[in-house]
């Protein structure tokens, strides 16, 4: 038998008995920030496949959300910080090494690209904008005409941010629960399944939910596949990693993963996803709101575990 | 020239000595402590054996802490010793996750704090206030380049660990067994 105890005393606010310094506001900002970049990223391809008509949800309606996530995402960040009036040093230094340093960075780019493109469709979806003045009007249609040099750096900037939500965690070595690499993609995918349910959610017409929703599909088989590997990958590591997994599977995450993850985030709503190509009719709010539940769950519970996991006590 | 720090577990009596000189040197907040006592119990009565440890930054020389830093407010100073910049810290607790050994901690003014090696002592040629009072003098504090020091013979003589190596860290506090 083998007991470990602090015997000078060790109480620390957040830390001790086990680490809890990243609250809500986290999972938070990487659920909105992975639904951002699934909506930027289909709205810049399908726009640059030339299918702006045929999927107006997915070009226009969507991304007008982005900015809006976006902003309340760095709210959410802000509010994390702890010594919140030095925040702006994340902008005057430059620090590759640092995830969360490149991620501030890519969200200062992303966060105008997203506001530029929704702008130049404000006019089309309300016919009655005004812009007020008149050299917003002339960068307006500016804007339009190089829409196609905005989607480019949008769809591949937004691949980033997805990826960086997954490695903002997995670069902590010290957390093995987030400590794989697998996390990125991982998180990349559940995004942009995020980002299609929300289209899927905005869109009127049939064709187009149609096409997001295979596409959905592809999206939630792939993140079962990179779920069922990180789990495996996991039970072939090192110990504090074999411990990780076990929180999953019969440690204090195992009901909550698979009711509210797997099954009611992934695997029901896909079901229902195949039921509905196949000719049934299925109301097709239940699956788009199951999976962004899932998405967001999944999140809050990848950041509350991986704090529990240590090397140490 | 690489600051570190040997303590002996068989000298260690888990007084709290260092615990509470660190405190009052360092002034630190009620209620945190830069640096504790752990004692590991291994086996069943009457085949027991107890290890005490005082633990702390391991001041390591792959420091995860400074790398994850989004402003470089957690650097690394001359002779390896890991601090904080107060003003450059934004409380974003990347360090704090980043750190396999928990040693750091969200200052109530709202920085990231931890064990300074208590540099400004150090600086003056005198010892980390926790090794200066030590009642078993089972801390040895010193420059690992310099061979002539205690740390580099009591570690040529002596077997030794260091906490969680396998995190990646290469820690800089050793353990004498």
């Amino acid at each position: 038998m083998k007991e470990e105890l602090f015997v000078s005393g060790r109480n620390i606010p957040n830390i001790d008995p086990y680490l809890n310094i990243w609250h809500w506001q986290i999972p938070m900002y990487l659920f909105l920030g992975g639904l951002s970049a699934g909506i930027l990223f289909f709205a810049g391809v399908y726009y640059i496949l030339g299918k702006e008509k045929q999927m107006p949800a997915t070009v226009k309606w969507a991304p007008m959300l982005v900015p809006i996530a976006l902003v309340l995402g760095l709210f959410m960040l802000f509010l994390d910080l702890k010594h919140k009036l030095y925040f702006w040093q994340l902008y005057t230094n430059i620090r590759l090494e640092s995830p969360m340093g490149w991620g501030a960075w890519v969200l200062m780019i992303i966060t105008p690209i997203s506001i530029l493109w929704s702008a130049s469709y404000m006019k089309e979806m309300f016919p009655n904008w005004d812009w007020k003045f008149e050299f917003l009007n002339t960068f307006e249609k500016w804007v339009i005409r190089n829409r196609i040099y905005i989607a480019w750096p949008m769809a591949i900037y937004a691949v980033i941010l997805g990826i960086y939500t997954g490695i903002l965690l997995s670069a902590f070595n010290a957390r093995p629960l987030w400590n794989t690499s697998l996390l990125g993609p991982l998180f990349l995918v559940s995004g942009m399944s995020t980002g299609a349910a929300t289209i899927i959610l905005m869109s009127k017409s049939h064709e187009e939910r149609r096409i997001i929703g295979k596409l959905d599909l592809l999206l939630i088989v792939v993140e079962l596949f990179f779920i069922t590997h990180m789990i495996m990958g996991f039970l072939a590591g090192s110990e504090v990693q074999i411990n990780a997994a076990h929180l999953f599977l019969g440690g204090q995450f195992t009901v909550s993963f698979f009711v509210f993850v797997i099954v009611l985030g992934l695997v029901f709503p896909a079901l229902l996803e195949v039921l509905e190509m196949i000719g049934y009719k299925v109301p097709i709010v239940i699956p788009a709101v199951l999976i962004l539940m899932g998405g967001l769950i999944f999140r809050f519970i990848m950041v509350e575990a991986g704090q529990l996991t240590r090397y140490l006590y | 020239m690489r600051y570190a720090m040997a303590i002996d577990t068989r000298k260690c009596v888990g007084c709290s000595d260092c615990v509470v000189a660190c405190q009052t040197e360092n002034n630190v907040p009620i209620g945190f402590c830069r640096d504790w006592v752990s004692e590991t119990v291994d086996g069943t009565y009457p085949n027991v054996s107890i290890e005490l440890r005082s633990e702390r930054c391991n001041h390591c020389d792959n420091s995860p802490c400074v790398r994850c830093c989004p402003t470089g407010a957690s650097h690394i100073e001359d002779g390896g010793i890991v601090l904080v910049t107060q003003h450059r810290c934004i409380g974003c607790g990347a360090c704090i996750q980043a750190c396999p050994y928990e040693a750091r901690y969200s200052h109530p003014d709202g920085y990231v704090d931890k064990c300074t090696f208590c540099i400004h002592r150090v600086r003056k040629g005198e010892n980390p206030a926790c090794v200066s009072v030590c009642p078993t003098k089972c801390m040895y504090f010193g420059d690992l380049d310099d061979p002539n020091s205690d740390i580099v013979n009591v570690l040529k003589n002596r077997k030794f660990k260091s906490l969680a190596p396998e995190a990646g860290t290469q820690p800089q506090i050793f353990y004498l067994v």
